[in-house]
């Protein structure tokens, strides 16, 4: 396991490979209350890498996330992952744009999750102060989760994910509410995600970090997807003109 | 008023000396209020925890019908229990009319609602933050209530204490099921009803400072709980 602040240089294996996906979402649409927020939306993504979901404010970037992760189901359209037969469904986590926090200590709320996924209790002390020593919380272990400070919480959903060994991990806007010492940590812990092999999916406004980030880049607009292009290719030459107008940082509906 | 002042000190002669007939009907309250109590916690959380996760048919009319209950007047617990438990009732073979176990059965229903309303409502607010999370920790409705329950522990303990203050205050139910019989089914609050009328201030008002005793202890402590809860939790 790398540290969590001097993380590893991303492996160098293809990681883009639009051959291999690991996840399709095809014809993905939810319509509420006679809205379409999400439009027929065909996109890969490829087994390994970090995917930026990109666009304003309505985009359809959290919907698109947690109808990905099952948190709600689509109108219509399918979700597919594809994994081996006979493996059980890929450990799937998410970090929400506002953690939600458990009214327990910090400790608790990493214990809380290790039972979820079935870990003997006996066992879960010790992962979960190792995960806390790993994100830098464990002077705030025995601390109540809700009182810690928004880039505290925001580590420590991080780490309550982290316990999970997650395969696939969504983070939505998870940086989009914090001081940039904390947008730094939670930036590290996504590479040392991605270090373990975590396929990573994440939404963000922040150009700057879109591109310290990503491998490829998903953009919506108004329910639509605009564009799904590596990440350089998208920030040197997006092929779209609304692509081109969200670098500029100019509006787009 | 002169008498009265003799009563008041004779009241509290008789609660500073432990007085055994005023300790034997305190007792008596007590562990009456509390069984119910106890009861009505067993099983009002699930319920108002179950009530607040699950949506079924005439899950509407459960909550109106529970919200109802928690303004039941006490006499009309009472006369309910009467009926079910007097021997021409459904339940008079079992012999339990005019005995603590009827009075605890009535306060029971009195209390019931108000945990299981109460809990509802909490556990149905914490439900409503956490849902996306324990979802996507692939935690269902069912394994998710026990942590529902302990996370809002405050608050339950609040809303116990709430039970507990309405057990023990009431006089309606446990007349009507325990008949005030002296030394078997005699309470406080049936007790200051009948002392005071036949006229024996001193004991009515000695268990009256006592019952006063009683829930300002009981309010104070809600309240202690809640800033407690409130500093610690955020």
């Amino acid at each position: 396991m790398t540290d969590l602040y001097h993380p590893g240089v991303p492996s160098g294996q293809p990681i883009w490979s639009p051959s291999a996906p690991l996840l399709k979402l095809k014809g993905l649409t939810y319509v509420h209350q006679d809205t379409v927020l999400l439009h027929e939306i065909d996109l890969q993504l490829a087994r390994h890498g970090i995917t930026l979901l990109l666009g304003p404010n309505g985009a359809g970037k959290s919907l698109l996330m947690r109808l990905a992760h099952g948190l709600i189901a689509p109108t219509s359209g399918d979700v597919i992952w594809h994994t081996q037969p006979d493996m059980p469904p890929l450990l799937q986590a998410m970090v929400f744009q506002h953690p939600v926090m458990l009214r327990r200590t910090a400790l608790a709320n990493l214990t809380y999750a290790l039972a979820a996924r079935r870990v003997p209790w006996r066992r879960r002390r010790a992962l979960a102060m190792e995960t806390l020593e790993r994100f830098g919380l464990i002077s705030l272990a025995q601390r109540q989760a809700r009182v810690l400070s928004g880039g505290e919480q925001q580590r420590l959903a991080l780490a309550r994910a982290w316990v999970l060994k997650p395969e696939v991990l969504f983070l939505d806007e998870p940086t989009s509410a914090l001081d940039p010492a904390s947008m730094r940590a939670v930036e590290e812990a996504v590479h040392a995600f991605h270090a373990e092999g975590t396929r990573i999916v994440m939404s963000s406004h922040d150009l700057n970090q879109a591109r310290r980030l990503a491998d490829d880049v998903v953009l919506l607009c108004g329910g639509r997807l605009v564009e799904h292009t590596p990440a350089e290719r998208f920030f040197q030459g997006p092929r779209t003109p609304e692509a081109r107008a969200f670098i500029r940082g100019e509006l787009i509906w | 008023m002169p008498e009265n002042d003799n009563a008041f000190q004779a009241a509290l002669s008789l609660i500073l000396s432990l007085d055994p007939v005023l300790l034997g009907i305190v007792t008596l309250s007590l562990q009456v209020s509390l069984s119910a109590v106890l009861v009505g916690a067993l099983i009002g959380l699930p319920l108002g925890a179950a009530l607040a996760l699950w949506h079924f048919p005439g899950r509407g009319l459960a909550v109106t019908l529970l919200n109802a209950f928690m303004g039941l007047p006490p006499v009309v617990a009472g006369l309910m229990i009467y009926l079910l438990l007097s021997r021409a009732g459904p339940l008079g073979s079992l012999g339990l009319l005019f005995t603590p176990t009827a009075m605890i059965i009535a306060q029971t229903l009195l209390v019931l609602p108000i945990i299981a309303a109460l809990t509802r409502d909490h556990i149905g607010a914490l439900w409503e933050e956490y849902r996306e999370q324990l979802h996507s920790l692939r935690i269902g409705r069912v394994r998710a209530m026990p942590g529902l329950l302990w996370d809002a522990r405050f608050a339950l303990m609040t809303v116990i204490l709430a039970g507990f203050g309405r057990a023990s205050a009431e006089v309606g139910a446990v007349l009507i099921v325990g008949g005030n019989i002296d030394g078997v089914t005699r309470v406080m609050t049936t007790a200051i009803a009948l002392e005071t009328s036949k006229g024996n201030l001193a004991l009515a008002l000695g268990l009256g400072l006592v019952l006063l005793g009683l829930v300002a202890l009981v309010n104070g402590t809600a309240y202690v709980i809640g800033e407690r809860a409130r500093r610690r939790l955020g």
